[in-house]
């Protein structure tokens, strides 16, 4: 069953239109994500359809109602803000009881749905105070804790972690997918860090200049990215892309990446689209390469270490290959020193190959 | 190999041996300040010069409304009065006649401050919804209103006096304390506005956003949300209403008669009465009692003034 419904969603600021037609359906209980680059209109959409914006055209359904004209306060949503927005001059309790006591619901409710919030984010020592005494992410969870007693069936996140440390982030991201779990709300949740949509989400939402680019499960977007900007955008380090052109030779697709340098399709998914001469972008993930220094069986080129960087884990390797640079995710155990001649070997499951006119996925 | 321990241990055993190693050498700990710099000497030196240029009229009036006529007619006015009396002060508050009424300046106080406490609480209550509708509910045609407004702020209002008393007539408040409240209150809300609108603009945009979803209305957000964190911005503007309407003249004498003339305008009677003797005791007495007002306003709130005018940067 569908839980938030956006029908052909239009915006436009004067003649500027930042959202156009735009569709999406999220599911009961569904963690959705919406990812894009600052601008790109994630945040944007949330608001439209938390009823923050007034849209220009289309319509949004929460839990099968349409609630295109309603107010925020009747959509049954809770929001959860990037800045966490508590009221300063109020305690972490009266945070919490602002929008029940709007509500005009009786003491007792109020009390008992403070007290289960509370137990729930573990939060409770922190009631009696202001925010200001609070540290951010104390402050996140009284503000996810805001969204909690208003017992509704979809809660909104507008880039909730970004104002923390990556320590905190990290820990907050983990509570937030239990909760998730445990709750099993509807939840769209805007971000621009990949690893929180990827880590979170049942599905996201890449979006570029106010579109929806893929919507698809994290490692489907991973792996089979349906343009040149969902690929660069999803992945970190970044996805190599190596220009190239198509040879077909006895019926059998090759990319040729410069003079000797042929990579063979074989086992690529869509071979048979590809045509003679047409000129390509091949997309291959660090991680997805092997680097050896002697010949080994399977799609393997010849190229020479320009540095490396050690991460601890594992190292990024950045080679030349003919004139174009790559990198190569290894095993930290294996030092390569600049300018080493080495072999890698491409894992063809993993590669894409995109148009490199259109910029979408062969 | 000395230095390396020299490092390691605690300081005090770094003292002994300061003399050998480079590193233990030369001054250490706080920078000692020296009183007498002259940087000091020209800044205070300044500071001096200004503040008693500034505070010596103020004295000449304090210590001339203390002294008798016989001892003002020595003119001696750096003086300090030999025999002190606060016969001025009482006259000039009670018994200073201006044309045949012998009141002294109270009355013209009871006048003001009839005027002063609607015009503030008017004017503040509108600037205040005024400047938080234009911040944070941008209704069709806000910037044309709010351009609008700060061009009234620009116009000379002395071109507006006229109208005024013609607009005031035909509705009947010409003359009138009300009148005057009405002009004061208007006179006063483009720059209010101003300071207002600026002032809720600053308060992050997720709290207004966070206060819809919870439920709240315009009159909700404004006076649960944004009030309780607006009080430096309050003080602000009743700083500047209080000592712009305690100071007006012009206004005072224009639309008001001469029952209901308030304090300026009585002062100005009685230091102005051409007949008798020019009594300065009670002129400078008098004086300091009309300044009296704005005066313990900024002593009250100074420092809720500065935090307010500095209040870009409140935090949510």
């Amino acid at each position: 069953m569908t839980s938030v419904s956006v029908r052909d969603l239009t915006l436009r600021f004067g003649s500027l239109e930042v959202l156009s037609s735009l569709n999406l359906d999220i599911n009961e209980g569904e963690f959705l994500v919406l990812l894009g680059p600052s601008g790109c209109g994630k945040s944007t959409l949330l608001n439209c359809v938390a009823g923050l914006l007034d849209i220009s055209e289309g319509q949004v359904f929460i839990s099968g109602k349409n609630v295109t004209w309603e107010e925020p306060k009747d959509r049954g949503i809770g929001m959860v803000f990037q800045s966490y927005a508590l009221y300063p001059q109020m305690t972490v309790e009266k945070n919490l009881a602002f929008g029940l006591q709007i509500a005009k619901l009786p003491k007792d409710e109020i009390a008992a749905r403070i007290k289960r919030a509370a137990e729930i984010l573990q939060i409770e020592p922190l009631l009696k105070r202001k925010p200001a005494q609070l540290s951010g992410g104390q402050r996140q969870r009284v503000a996810i804790g805001r969204a909690l007693v208003r017992d509704v069936d979809v809660f909104l996140f507008d880039e909730p972690l970004s104002n923390l440390d990556a320590k905190l982030r990290a820990e907050l991201r983990v509570e937030l997918k239990r909760l998730h779990q445990n709750l099993t709300n509807t939840m769209i949740y805007v971000t621009h860090d990949q690893i929180e949509a990827l880590t979170l989400a049942d599905r996201i939402a890449v979006m570029k200049g106010g579109i929806i680019q893929q919507l698809d499960a994290p490692l489907t977007i991973y792996n089979k990215p349906v343009n040149l900007f969902v690929a660069g955008f999803i992945g970190s380090p970044s996805m190599n892309f190596l220009k190239g052109q198509i040879e077909i030779q006895d019926g059998a697709p090759s990319v040729r990446l410069g003079e000797n340098l042929m990579v063979p399709l074989a086992g690529y998914d869509a071979q048979g689209t590809l045509s003679d001469g047409q000129k390509v972008i091949f997309g291959v993930r660090p991680e997805h390469l092997t680097l050896t220094r002697d010949q080994t069986s399977g799609p393997s080129l010849p190229a020479v270490v320009e540095l490396e960087e050690p991460m601890g884990a594992d190292s990024l390797v950045w080679l030349r290959l003919g004139d174009q640079s790559m990198s190569v995710r290894t095993d930290s155990s294996s030092r390569f020193s600049p300018g080493e001649e080495v072999v890698i070997t491409f894992d063809l499951d993993h590669a894409s190959v995109f148009d490199a006119d259109t910029e979408e996925r062969i | 190999m000395a230095k390396v321990v020299n490092l390691n241990t605690n300081s005090l055993s770094a003292q002994s041996d300061a003399g050998d190693g480079s590193v233990a050498e030369g001054p250490r700990g706080e920078k000692p300040k020296r009183v007498l710099t002259r940087r000091n000497i020209i800044l205070y030196g300044t500071l001096i010069v200004v503040a008693l240029y500034y505070l010596l009229p103020l004295y000449v009036m304090v210590v001339t409304s203390l002294k008798g006529m016989p001892e003002i007619r020595l003119g001696n006015i750096f003086s300090p009065p030999v025999e002190v009396t606060f016969a001025p002060w009482v006259k000039a508050w009670s018994e200073a006649c201006t044309g045949l009424n012998c009141e002294g300046l109270s009355r013209g106080f009871w006048n003001s401050v009839r005027i002063l406490v609607p015009s503030v609480v008017l004017s503040i209550a509108i600037a205040s919804v005024n400047g938080y509708a234009l911040a944070n509910w941008r209704f069709k045609g806000a910037e044309l209103f709010f351009t609008i407004l700060i061009v009234g702020a620009f116009i000379p209002y002395q071109v507006m006096i006229y109208p005024l008393v013609i607009m005031l007539r035909e509705i009947g408040l010409y003359g009138s304390l009300t009148g005057l409240v009405l002009v004061h209150s208007v006179f006063g809300m483009p720059i209010l506005t101003l300071l207002f609108r600026n002032y809720f603009a600053s308060v992050p945009e997720e709290l207004f956003k966070a206060a819809r979803v919870d439920g709240a209305g315009f009159w909700a957000i404004y006076f649960r949300i944004m009030l309780p964190m607006s009080l430096p911005i309050f003080v602000v503007a009743i700083i500047l209403q209080v000592t712009g309407i305690w100071n007006d003249f012009l206004f005072g004498v224009i639309y008001t008669k001469p029952d209901l003339y308030p304090m300026t305008v009585q002062l100005n009677n009685i230091v102005n009465s051409s007949q008798g003797v020019k009594e300065y005791n009670v002129n400078m007495a008098a004086t300091i009692l009309t300044g009296l007002v704005p005066l313990c306003v900024y002593f009250v709130s100074g420092k809720l003034f500065v935090r307010g005018i500095a209040a870009g940067a409140v935090k949510g």
